[in-house]
C-alpha cells in the first residue's frame, strides 16, 4: 500500500513509521497517489493565530470572540476540551472554562495570514476554492506532471510548511470529489491528513448521519427525519424519483451524495455574494447619533473593503437587531453602483431614519450587495446632490493618505461619535 | 339595495375602482368598493387610503341603498359576462350578500358593511381651476418616466405640479426627477390657477390619472390644497393625498449655459441608441456619444460581451465631444419628442446635458452623464 511520511516526506511501500525517518506520521492509502480533490482546513484558525503572536498562551485556554455579550468565534482546542464550542454565548463559555483568555479577534490579523496560506495553494494549482478564511478546496489533478510529485506530497508539504513558517496547523481531506475531501479533512483533525478513496467511499459514507451532507440543515433535517431517514443507509433505500418527489432539488442531491457522487468542480473564484459588517453594542442604543457614528464607521470598512477587492455594490442593506432579538433588515438599490463610503453611509442612513424609532438596538450592520466590478461603479452623478462629487474626492484623497500613513492619519469627525 | 345597470357601463365604473384597491392588503374593508344606489345614479367608491375615486353611472334604480363588496371579483364578473347584457344588482342585507345576475348568470357575493368602509376626509381646496384633458395627459405622460422609486428620496416618488415662471409668462408646470434625469414640462396657466399650491402628486396617483385624461374634449376640474388634490370628470372623481416633502429646488439642475448644440432626428436617434445598446452589458447599459462636425458615432464597448458602433448624420459644429449616458435614459427623453428634431445642448463629458423639442422651451429634459 503506497504511504507517504508527512515529517520527511518520504514515499514508501506500507508500515506504520517512516523507513527514512522514523517518523509515526504516516498516511497510507491504496489510492493515495491517484486522488486529487483536496479540502485544507486550518484548525482552530484564530486562536492559534493569537497562540503564534503570543508564546505565553499556548498551554492556556484561548478563545476569540468580542464583548461581553459576544459569541464565541473560535476556541482553542485545549478550551474546547473543556466543551467549548463556535457560537457559543460568551457567559456560557466562561461558565465552563472560567480561566479562559478572552480575545477580541483582529480581523486583518487573520486576513493577512489567510492571503499567504491562498498564495502557497495558489502555488500548487489555479483551481482554490476559497469558504472562508481557514479553508479552502484545491483541485490538484493534473498537477504531479509539473510539480514532479503527487498531490498527496504537495498538501503534506503545504501544511508542514504552514507549521514551520507561519505556526498554524491544517488538516487536509483528500479524496476523489468535493463532498467527500471536506468531510475527509474533519475525519483526522487536528493536524490531520485523512484520504477517502472511492474504492471505500460506500463504505465509508454508510453509518454516517445525513447531517453530514452539506446542506442538511434544521429543516431539512426535520422533513428527511419525518420520512424516516437518519443515516446514509435509509438515504439509499430510497429510489431517485421518490427523493425528487418528496425534496425536490434537495432531493437528487441527497441521491448522489449518499452513493459518494459530486460533479461540482472547485471554482477558483467562487463569486463574493455581498461585504458586510455588523457590530454588536455593549448595551443596547437607541440614540441616532450613536448609532449613526457605528453606522459611519461600518460603512468606511465596507467601502475598505471593497475598495481592496475591485468591487462595488449596488444594493445597501441595513441590518438592525432589536433589544428582543428581532432582526430588521432595510434594503435600498441604488441607481448607480457604488464603492464610496460616502454614498454607502446616505443611503443606509436614510434607511436607518425611517427604523430608529424601533428601536433601542443590541446590533446593526451595513452591507453591500449585488456586486460588480468597479469599473462599472459611481460612473453617474446626481444631479440634486451637486456635492456628491466632492465629497467622493474627499474620499480618494483621503484614501491615498491613508495608504501612505496609515488608517488612523485622518478620519472624519462622524467616526468619533 | 337593487338596481340594474348596462354591462358596459358597469365594467368601466368597476374598472377604476378596482385599480385603485391594493392587491395585498391586510384591511379586508380596502379590498371592497362602496356602492351607493339612489335617484338614477349608482356611485361606486374604492380607496387605499391615500387615494379615493369615486366614479358615478346611470342605473334603474329600483330600491336605493348601500353596500360594500369585492372590487376585484365584481370586475372579474362583470368583465366576463357577454356585451350589451343588463345586469341586475340586489343587497341581501339580511344575509350579507349581494346578488348578481345577468341573463342566466347567477352569482352572490359577500358583503361587508357600508358603515366600515373608510370614506375619505373631505378637505378645504385653496384653488379650484379647469384644464382640458389633453393639457394634463401632456403635462404627466411627458414627466411620469422620470419618477423616482427610491423610497429613500420619497419626495421624488412623485411629480410636482406648481405654478411658475416660464419663458413666455406664468405656466402651470410638472417636474419630475430621480437625480439622474429630469422632466420639466410647462403648459399654459389656466385661469383661477394662479394661487395653487406646489404639491407633489405621488406616482400611483398619477397612474390612476391617466385614465380620466383619455377623452380629448373632456374638461378636467382639479381642485388643489395643501394636502390634496382632486381631479374631476362630470362621472369621476379622483382624490389623493399629496406626498408631504419638500420637492428639491431643481431650478439649479438645468444647466442654462450648455453651448454645444446637437440636432438630430428623434426617430433617428432612438432606433440607433437602441440598437448598439443591444450588446451593452444589462446592467450599465453605457452609450458613447462621440461628436464631431455633423456627425454623431454612437458605440458600445462591453468587454464581456461584445461591440457595437453606428454613425449618423446629425447638426453639429462645435468642438469634438465624447460623452456617456445610460442608454435607457436616453431612449426614454428620445421618445418624449413627437414633432420635431431632438435638440441636445451639451457642456463638457461631466456636466448635464439639456434636451428639448427644436427651440420649444415648454418641455425640457436634463440627464446626467456617466463615465464611458
Amino acid at each position: 500500500m503506497p504511504a507517504l511520511c508527512r515529517n520527511c516526506l518520504h514515499e514508501f511501500e506500507s508500515g506504520a513509521r517512516c523507513p527514512k525517518c522514523r517518523s509515526p506520521r504516516v498516511v497510507a492509502h491504496d489510492e493515495l497517489w491517484d486522488l486529487g480533490i483536496a479540502h485544507m482546513d486550518c484548525d482552530a484558525f484564530y486562536a492559534s493565530v493569537e497562540k503564534r503572536d503570543r508564546p505565553e498562551l499556548a498551554a492556556k485556554p484561548v478563545i476569540i470572540g468580542g464583548g461581553r455579550r459576544g459569541v464565541v468565534s473560535t476556541a482553542c482546542y485545549v478550551a474546547r476540551i473543556r466543551g467549548v464550542r463556535s457560537a457559543m454565548p460568551m457567559f456560557k463559555a466562561l461558565e465552563l472554562c472560567p480561566d479562559a483568555v478572552v480575545i477580541k479577534p483582529r480581523m486583518e490579523v487573520y486576513a493577512e495570514v489567510s492571503r499567504i496560506i491562498r498564495a502557497r495553494m495558489e502555488e500548487l494549482t489555479p483551481a482554490v476554492e476559497p469558504l472562508s478564511l481557514d479553508e479552502a478546496f484545491m483541485d490538484l489533478r493534473g498537477t504531479a506532471r509539473l510539480h514532479g510529485a503527487p498531490p498527496a506530497v504537495l498538501l503534506a508539504r503545504l501544511v508542514r510548511g504552514m507549521k514551520d513558517e507561519l505556526g498554524i496547523t491544517g488538516s487536509i481531506g483528500l479524496s476523489h470529489n468535493k463532498f467527500l475531501a471536506k468531510i475527509a479533512s474533519e475525519v483526522d483533525k487536528p493536524n490531520g491528513f485523512a484520504v477517502i478513496g472511492r474504492a471505500e467511499t460506500s463504505d465509508f459514507l454508510r453509518d454516517k448521519d445525513v447531517s453530514i451532507i452539506w446542506g442538511v440543515g434544521g429543516a431539512t433535517k426535520e422533513a428527511l427525519d419525518r420520512a424516516g431517514i437518519r443515516t446514509i443507509s435509509d438515504l439509499l433505500r430510497w429510489d431517485e424519483a421518490e427523493l425528487v418527489a418528496r425534496f425536490g432539488s434537495m432531493g437528487l442531491r441527497l441521491f448522489h451524495l449518499a452513493r459518494g457522487q459530486d460533479t461540482r468542480e472547485v471554482k477558483p473564484d467562487r463569486g463574493l455574494k455581498s461585504v458586510s459588517n455588523e457590530t454588536t453594542f455593549d448595551e443596547d442604543i437607541s440614540d441616532i447619533d450613536l448609532l449613526d457614528g457605528h453606522l459611519w464607521r461600518m460603512a468606511e470598512k465596507v467601502s475598505g473593503r471593497a475598495k481592496a477587492k475591485g468591487i462595488a455594490g449596488r444594493t445597501v442593506t441595513l441590518k438592525l437587531k432589536r433589544a428582543d432579538f428581532r432582526l430588521l433588515t432595510r434594503r435600498v438599490t441604488l441607481t448607480d453602483p457604488t464603492q464610496y463610503a460616502d454614498k454607502l453611509y446616505r443611503a443606509a442612513r436614510g434607511l436607518l431614519d425611517h427604523a430608529v424609532d424601533q428601536g433601542p438596538f443590541r446590533l446593526i450592520g451595513v452591507g453591500l450587495g449585488d456586486l460588480l466590478d468597479e469599473s462599472g461603479a459611481d460612473r453617474s452623478g446626481d444631479l440634486l446632490d451637486p456635492d456628491a462629487e466632492k465629497r467622493a474626492r474627499a474620499e480618494r484623497a483621503t484614501d491615498a493618505i491613508r495608504q501612505k500613513f496609515g488608517a488612523d492619519a485622518i478620519i472624519k469627525g462622524r467616526a468619533l461619535r | 339595495m337593487k338596481f340594474s345597470i348596462e354591462r358596459g357601463v358597469l365594467v368601466k365604473a368597476v374598472a377604476q375602482a378596482q385599480s385603485v384597491v391594493e392587491r395585498r392588503n391586510t384591511i379586508p374593508i380596502l379590498a371592497n368598493v362602496l356602492i351607493e344606489a339612489s335617484g338614477e345614479t349608482v356611485s361606486f367608491r374604492a380607496t387605499d387610503l391615500d387615494i379615493e375615486v369615486v366614479d358615478k353611472a346611470l342605473a334603474q334604480v329600483e330600491q336605493a341603498g348601500s353596500t360594500t363588496v369585492s372590487a376585484v371579483t365584481l370586475h372579474e364578473i362583470v368583465r366576463k359576462l357577454p356585451d350589451g347584457a343588463l345586469v341586475t344588482l340586489t343587497d341581501d342585507a339580511g344575509k350579507g350578500r349581494l346578488t348578481v345576475e345577468a341573463g342566466r348568470s347567477m352569482f352572490s357575493l359577500a358583503t361587508l358593511p357600508k358603515e366600515d368602509f373608510p370614506v375619505m376626509a373631505s378637505s378645504e381646496y385653496q384653488t379650484t381651476f379647469k384644464a382640458p384633458a389633453p393639457v394634463l395627459r401632456r403635462l404627466f405622460d411627458k414627466s411620469k418616466f422620470a419618477i423616482s422609486t427610491e423610497e429613500t428620496r420619497y419626495y421624488l416618488n412623485g411629480v410636482y405640479m406648481h405654478v411658475a415662471d416660464g419663458e413666455e409668462g406664468r405656466v402651470l408646470r410638472c417636474v419630475a426627477t430621480d437625480g439622474h434625469r429630469l422632466a420639466r414640462i410647462d403648459a399654459p396657466l389656466p385661469a383661477e390657477a394662479e394661487s395653487m399650491p406646489g404639491v407633489i402628486v405621488p406616482r400611483k396617483t398619477v397612474g390612476e390619472l391617466r385614465k380620466l385624461l383619455d377623452d380629448d374634449e373632456a374638461e378636467i376640474t382639479v381642485s388643489v390644497s395643501e394636502t390634496k388634490v382632486r381631479f374631476a370628470t362630470p362621472t369621476i372623481t379622483l382624490t389623493s393625498k399629496v406626498i408631504d416633502g419638500t420637492f428639491p429646488d431643481y431650478s439649479r439642475v438645468i444647466p442654462m449655459g450648455n453651448t454645444r448644440r446637437m440636432e438630430v432626428d428623434a426617430g433617428d436617434f432612438a432606433k440607433a441608441v437602441d440598437r448598439v445598446a443591444t450588446v451593452s452589458s444589462e446592467r450599465s447599459r453605457a452609450v458613447k456619444l462621440a461628436l464631431e462636425e455633423d456627425k454623431l458615432v454612437l458605440s458600445v464597448n462591453a468587454p464581456d460581451s461584445g461591440a457595437a458602433e453606428e454613425e449618423l448624420v446629425v447638426a453639429y459644429a462645435d468642438e469634438r465631444l465624447e460623452i456617456g449616458f445610460n442608454a435607457k435614459y436616453l431612449l426614454e427623453i428620445a421618445s418624449q419628442v413627437d414633432r420635431e428634431n431632438a435638440v441636445f445642448m451639451f457642456n463638457s463629458s461631466g456636466d448635464p446635458t439639456l434636451m428639448r423639442e427644436g427651440n420649444d422651451t415648454s418641455a425640457i429634459y436634463v440627464v446626467m452623464p456617466m463615465r464611458v
